[in-house]
């Protein structure tokens, strides 16, 4: 399908009536189902495989899905509001808690917006490290999503590879930002620190490794029966739907529909990278597995480009306003010091104004909104999640399958709590 | 401009500006907000990205605001994507604290139905032909709408005590 | 027309029991004594098994705990329970909302006793960061916890260790007499950090491209 008009049938995106179960939680308990031989059963928000804390009231017919409404909000961390007491510098450490498969992604985003308010041009070098450490954060974010897929549909060996890739993908991480997970790397600025001795080493040996374990990963997964059998026509949505109800991300590409931010509405450096976008075309839950796995391998080629490609130079900007001094003259100067107190106590100023950008997380288009009154801390910061909208598309997907393909189309949305409720 | 925005909209008298990354940003009146996008919608911009509210109060100065439009506390952001065009628009609109309430775009826009009660949850702004104007995020029973500037962060003070040793 | 089957082996022939084989029957004395109340601690220490409680970013590292290079199947603990009927610990895994305490609190009343809790991570311990409206301050003012684990979040080394030390409080007995279920009243034990203690280092090998200790 191209970019043009799609054409697949539309839905009624009724009020009433539609998949979706508009009931609120307290009425559920109590409500009479829309017709005499349905039930309304509840899912979560405790459950294995609702991948965190969702809850599902889902309306059956016998073991059929009529309509469905995902409750969200169990993992309200109100880091919007926390975000607004926190100045330009700190938010990424609240903002890096929000996706946390996938942290770096919301790091960029807003560190992006920020440095548009404040019209910083960027160093080439910190340009690419921020894009190397994207691809390796998607590699992590999409081996995770191959472990809990796995899990979910019973695959308990898929799960442990995925783990055991993930840990080395982790580990690298660790040795660049320090921490294994919720980095707080990427700075409004550029990124915390350079990359460390032996970085590219480890790297290359990583990419190398991680690429046989794909190919393995197909062998135990891609063409198994009874894989295909679970997840080939299941959750089917169309590129209609998508565009209707906002989704982005490997759901929309799994329609045909070919849109990736990294190469339509390129950011960073990413229009001088070579890759491909990895589309499907049945929009079910098998192509979903299956473009991910395939994004594993795009994101590989990616770094080796990067790798040969990384220039020289700075990994911050060199500008006395956003930069705290190196560490090393902080000793010797007192200005130094001061100014280091002063960056980090009271943060800098950013011009009033507000501005959205967004970047290609792996789940889709993750937009940060800022708002900035021209003071050291945000008036307004709000993450437009993609995991929060694409669960818009789960009644849509769930309508007219089993129960037991409940679990395997949740699976596929890959819905990260955290980003959903923030 | 960095995209140029469709012949029609200019007939419809809406004020526009250019945001710092040099995005195209309407700010239609509460009125004129489900014609314009609809306009959009016909344009090209088909996709429904993201709702979201601001709470303005105790800003003293709207330098961003072109001429012809009044501030009010609230406003509601809404950022619709042309993938034709490779291109994002974002609508303002000024939202009055004394009666906070907009016309849904659910039926232009299904997608906005989560970030539409998104908005209600936390600034209560309610959303008129809403096909289901409940809380989201928060419980409820809750009481207020937390992102509202005077709606406190809640804040505990925390009380250190000593730990005893680590083991 | 059939074949006769050939007749079975004797099972005593087939297998025989002995101190070769490393059975216990033949052993002179093949029973030991204790205390019941040693042997009831003993086995409760090692048959802890946890419930899936992850909330937020700490239960990917619960999960990794799970995984096979922390494997936290060497505990006897790889069993994650889903049903709270079924599981001793529950690993507080992450930030709990308003909206989530009463849940969580569900949850703990339906879990036999005795049962026992780790609060992993500060934000389930103190509230960490998000001193805001919506987390709860600490999930002990919803259950009794007995270790917190620190860190944001605590690597598998830290909740291991924080595991292994619940494991020597219920061993000893420090933790056998049952608190009656409140807020407030678990052991309130604090655990190190010991993240990185084990595996900082890359395993993987640039020149085979495989993984291993290279
Ligand atoms: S303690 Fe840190 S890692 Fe754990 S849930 Fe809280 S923010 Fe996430």
């Amino acid at each position: 399908m191209s970019l043009q008009a799609p054409s697949a049938p539309g839905r009624v995106y009724a009020r009433a009536g539609g998949p979706v179960l508009r009931l609120s939680e307290s009425e559920a308990a109590t409500a009479p189902p829309s017709a005499p031989e349905r039930m309304i059963i509840n899912m979560g928000p405790q459950h294995p495989s609702t991948h965190g804390v969702l809850r599902l009231l889902l309306e059956l017919d016998g073991e059929t899905v009529t309509r469905c409404k995902p409750i969200i909000g169990y993992l309200h961390t109100g880091m919007e509001k926390t975000g607004e007491t926190l100045t330009y510098l700190q938010g990424p450490t609240n903002v890096t808690r929000m996706d946390y498969a996938s942290p770096l992604f919301t790091e960029l985003a807003f560190s992006m917006a920020t440095e548009t308010l404040l019209g910083l041009e960027l160093p080439p070098r910190a340009v690419w490290i921020r894009m190397l450490m994207c691809e390796l954060n998607r590699i992590s974010s999409h081996l995770l999503f191959q472990a809990t897929n796995g899990m979910d549909l019973g695959a308990v060996s898929m799960m442990l590879y995925g783990w055991r890739e993930r840990e080395e993908v982790l580990r690298l991480l660790e040795q660049i930002t320090g921490l294994r997970m919720n980095h707080n790397y990427i700075r409004p600025g550029g990124v915390a620190a350079d990359l460390p001795d032996g970085w590219r080493d480890d790297t290359l040996g990583l990419l190398e490794a991680i690429g046989d374990r794909l190919d393995e990963y197909d062998a135990l997964l891609t063409g198994q029966p009874i894989w295909r059998e679970r997840l080939q026509g299941v959750g089917v949505i169309s590129a209609t739907e998508c565009l209707a109800l906002g989704v982005t991300g490997p759901i929309l590409r799994s329609t045909g529909y070919s849109w990736d931010l990294r190469r339509h509405m390129p950011y960073l450096d990413y229009d001088r990278l070579n890759f491909d976008v990895i589309c499907g075309s049945y929009g079910d839950s098998f192509d979903r597995y299956a473009i991910r796995l395939n994004e594993i391998r795009e994101s590989i080629r990616l770094v080796r480009q990067i790798l040969a490609g990384l220039p020289a130079g700075d990994y911050r900007v060199q500008d006395k306003k956003v930069t705290p001094p190196p560490r090393g003259r902080i000793d010797e100067s007192m200005e130094a010091l001061i100014h280091h107190f002063k960056i980090f106590t009271e943060g800098f100023k950013v011009p009033a104004g507000e501005v959205y950008a967004a970047v290609e997380s792996p789940r889709g288009e993750l937009g940060c909104y800022m708002v900035s009154d021209g003071g050291p801390k945000p008036l307004r910061m709000h993450i437009r999640a993609p995991s929060f909208v694409n669960l818009q598309a789960l009644p849509y997907m769930l309508e007219g399958r089993l129960v037991a393909d409940a679990v395997a189309i949740i699976s596929s949305v890959d819905p990260i709590m955290g980003e959903v409720d923030r | 401009m960095a995209s140029p925005l469709p012949g029609g909209l200019a007939e419809l008298g809406v004020a526009v500006s250019i945001d710092p990354g040099g995005g195209p940003v309407l700010h239609p009146d509460r009125a004129q907000l489900t014609e314009v996008a609809a306009a959009l919608r016909d344009a090209g911009y088909d996709q429904c990205l993201d709702v979201c509210g601001v709470d303005y109060l105790g800003a003293d100065s709207r330098p961003d605001l072109p001429d012809g439009v009044v501030p009010e506390r609230f406003e509601a952001v809404v950022t619709l994507i042309s993938h034709r065009q490779r291109g994002r628009v974002r609508l303002r609109v000024q939202v009055p604290a004394e009666d906070p309430r907009l016309p849904t775009l659910f039926d232009l826009f299904p997608g906005a139905e989560n970030p539409e009660r998104e908005v209600f949850d936390m600034f209560g702004i309610g959303f008129d032909g809403h096909p289901d104007m409940t809380r989201i995020l928060m419980p409820e029973d809750w009481e207020g709408h937390p992102l509202r500037k005077d709606y406190a962060v809640g804040i505990v003070p925390v009380r250190f005590k000593a730990a005893g040793d680590a083991r | 027309m059939s074949a006769s089957p050939p007749p079975e082996p004797a099972l005593e022939e087939a297998a025989p029991l002995g101190p070769a084989y490393g059975g216990l029957t033949d052993l002179p004395h093949n029973f030991a004594t204790s205390r019941l109340e040693e042997a009831v601690k003993w086995s409760r220490a090692r048959s802890c098994w946890p419930a899936t409680f992850g909330l937020a970013c700490c239960a990917i590292e619960m999960m990794a705990t799970g995984g096979p290079h922390y494997d936290i199947a060497r505990y006897g603990m790889e069993v994650f329970r889903a049903s709270p009927r079924q599981a001793d610990l529950m690993i507080v895994a992450g930030r709990v909302s308003q909206k989530m305490a009463p849940v969580l609190r569900q949850i703990y009343d339906q879990m036999m006793a005795p049962k026992w809790v780790i609060s992993m991570g500060v934000c389930a311990s103190s509230g960490g960061m998000f001193n805001n409206y919506a987390i709860v301050q600490g999930v002990d003012q919803v259950v009794p916890v007995d270790v917190y684990a620190p860190g944001c979040p605590p690597g598998p080394e830290t909740l291991l260790h924080a595991i292994l030390s619940l494991h020597s409080l219920i061993r000893s007995g420090e933790l056998t007499r049952r608190r009656q279920g409140a807020a407030g009243a678990g052991a309130g034990v604090v655990v190190e950090q010991r993240d990185g203690q084990t595996a900082t280092r890359m395993v993987v090998s640039p020149k085979r491209g495989r993984f291993g200790r290279g």
